[in-house]
């Protein structure tokens, strides 16, 4: 059993995943001053001499694991001329991009720290040099990779600006959104973002990391990294409810939500439960004029990494049935410790027409992709 | 099955390890102490370059808070998601049973005995005067 699990190569069948469309790909910036030529006098000033204000308490602290040198990165990822994790196009072309002969991959820069920034003046400004370095550092040497549009959500007024800004350029794929904020997404001081996003054209994606200044489960701070990774679940579950439960999604019919790195084999069992008690509770939320599963299913997309392993993998089939395979994007989440390989993430083949869906289709009609 | 002469002894110094490719394979030389041993450089969970990880010690805790650190040195921590493999046996701390990496025989020869043959040398040139890593495959 051991020889066979270690020396098994990926099949014909499994080579379905080339070409596939990675919803998940972490950009990191060469140094600390990347960004600077994309702000204006004013903010690099203010970056220089007084810095960011974020809402994470325990300062200087790393959310990340030390398992691995480093900040929680693929060990192996480390470009060799320098650098971080991802902050080498080469490198990533190398590992990821031509490796798989990826169609396309979609950016979620965790750097920059526009979305938690407490100064909003300060955040809106570092999410508009977040956008632009993205397109000068990435999109445009490698097309394949596609934007995800930053913003201050505290900032409404910035934040539909750089939205409206963005419309039309096809190096953006979405809006990106900390799913931790400092209120549930679905509260009405959102909507004119979530709205302003649907309006012009792009999905919502909601990428696990930053601090939202609350404890990062509804008990308190968790004491391991262990604890803290399946928070990430807790945190998708909050966003899932509070945009069914505001009706925000009967107020704006064509909202797309990306759901990114939080799994996925919770959303079946989360919807079983919102619908048993919209049965009970309709009256106190008269808006909802479907069951909240109907919404899910409309509205929310997810990503699969870190994907589950089910003691039984067959049972993976049957999760993947009740979300909709056709809801269900695959993503890697390079250069980071917990990436998924797409060789070898789900543990059962899938069915022929639920993997291109997975790896390649449901991407290509969200993101209306060639 | 071949004897493949991979590297000088004193090449690989204890705590480390080498990644030596064998009939087309990778596989990680791992010197503890004097003792080598060899692991397919390759995890089993998602095709990792399993040896190119930190090299770890065994902690175990028979109950929360008393930590015991044991087998300083012994334990290849997957360079991915960190799963933990015995570098003497190939076995995995998540799932000894079922799930382990390869291993393969290593044994350190003096070139006296080697140049007797057979063995494949690969790119190490062998000379009597000194001892070898040499792996069965």
């Amino acid at each position: 059993m051991n020889v066979t699990v270690l020396d098994r190569k990926p099949d014909r069948g499994a080579q379905s995943h080339l070409g596939f469309i990675d919803c998940d790909v972490h950009p990191y910036v060469k140094g600390p001053n990347d960004f600077d030529p994309f702000l204006s006098k004013r903010w690099l000033e203010h970056k220089q001499t007084i810095g960011g204000r974020t809402r994470q308490g325990l300062a200087k602290t790393s959310m990340y694991p030390r398992m691995s040198p480093g900040v929680g990165m693929r060990m192996d990822s480390w470009p060799k001329t320098g650098g971080h994790p991802g902050s080498d196009l080469p490198m990533m072309q190398e590992q990821l991009l031509d490796l798989f002969d990826v169609a396309y991959g979609l950016l979620a820069p965790l750097v920059g720290g526009a979305g938690g920034e407490r100064n909003v003046e300060f955040g809106a400004a570092m999410a508009t040099a977040v956008n632009e370095w993205q397109l000068a550092h990435w999109c445009d040497p490698d097309p394949r990779l596609l934007g995800a549009i930053q913003v201050n959500v505290e900032h409404t007024e910035a934040a539909i600006a750089e939205i409206e800004k963005r419309a039309g350029d096809r190096r953006f794929a979405q809006v990106n959104i900390p799913p931790r904020g400092l209120e549930p997404l679905g509260r009405r001081r959102y909507w004119p973002i979530l709205e302003a996003c649907a309006a012009n054209g792009f999905p919502v994606s909601l990428h696990l990391g930053g601090t939202g200044g609350h404890a990062s489960t509804g008990g308190g701070w968790p004491s391991f990294y262990h604890e803290e990774h399946p928070s990430y679940v807790q945190t998708m579950q909050t966003l899932v409810t509070s945009l069914v439960c505001e009706g925000v999604f009967e107020r704006i019919p064509n909202l797309k939500i990306v759901l990114v790195e939080g799994g996925f084999a919770w959303l079946p069992a989360l919807c079983w439960r919102l619908d048993k008690h919209w049965k009970r509770l309709r009256a106190e939320v008269p808006h909802l004029k479907r069951s909240p599963s109907e919404y899910v299913h409309d509205h929310i997309w997810v990503t699969t990494q870190p994907i589950e392993e089910p003691e039984r993998p067959q049972d993976m089939l049957s999760i993947l049935e009740w979300i909709g395979p056709d809801r269900v994007m695959f993503s890697t989440d390079y250069p980071h410790w917990d990436q998924d390989d797409p060789r070898y993430a789900f543990k059962i083949p899938l069915p022929d027409d639920w993997k291109r869906k997975i790896y390649r289709d449901n991407a290509r009609a969200l993101y209306n992709l060639d | 099955m071949n004897r493949h002469v991979v590297a000088k002894v004193e090449d690989i110094q204890p705590g480390t390890r080498k990644i030596v490719t064998v009939k087309g394979r990778e596989i990680g030389i791992f010197r503890v102490g004097d003792d080598f041993y060899g692991l397919i450089n390759r995890c089993p969970h998602q095709g990792a370059p399993l040896c190119r990880g930190e090299i770890v010690s065994r902690l175990v805790a028979p109950s929360p808070g008393d930590y015991r650190l044991t087998r300083p040195g012994e334990m290849i921590r997957c360079p991915w998601h960190c799963w933990e493999f015995d570098i003497r046996t190939g076995q995995s701390l998540c799932d000894p049973n079922s799930v382990q990496a390869r291993a393969f025989d290593v044994a350190v020869e003096p070139g006296r005995a080697l140049v007797e043959g057979p063995f494949v040398a690969e790119s190490v040139p062998v000379t009597v005067e000194e001892t070898y890593v040499v792996v069965t495959l």
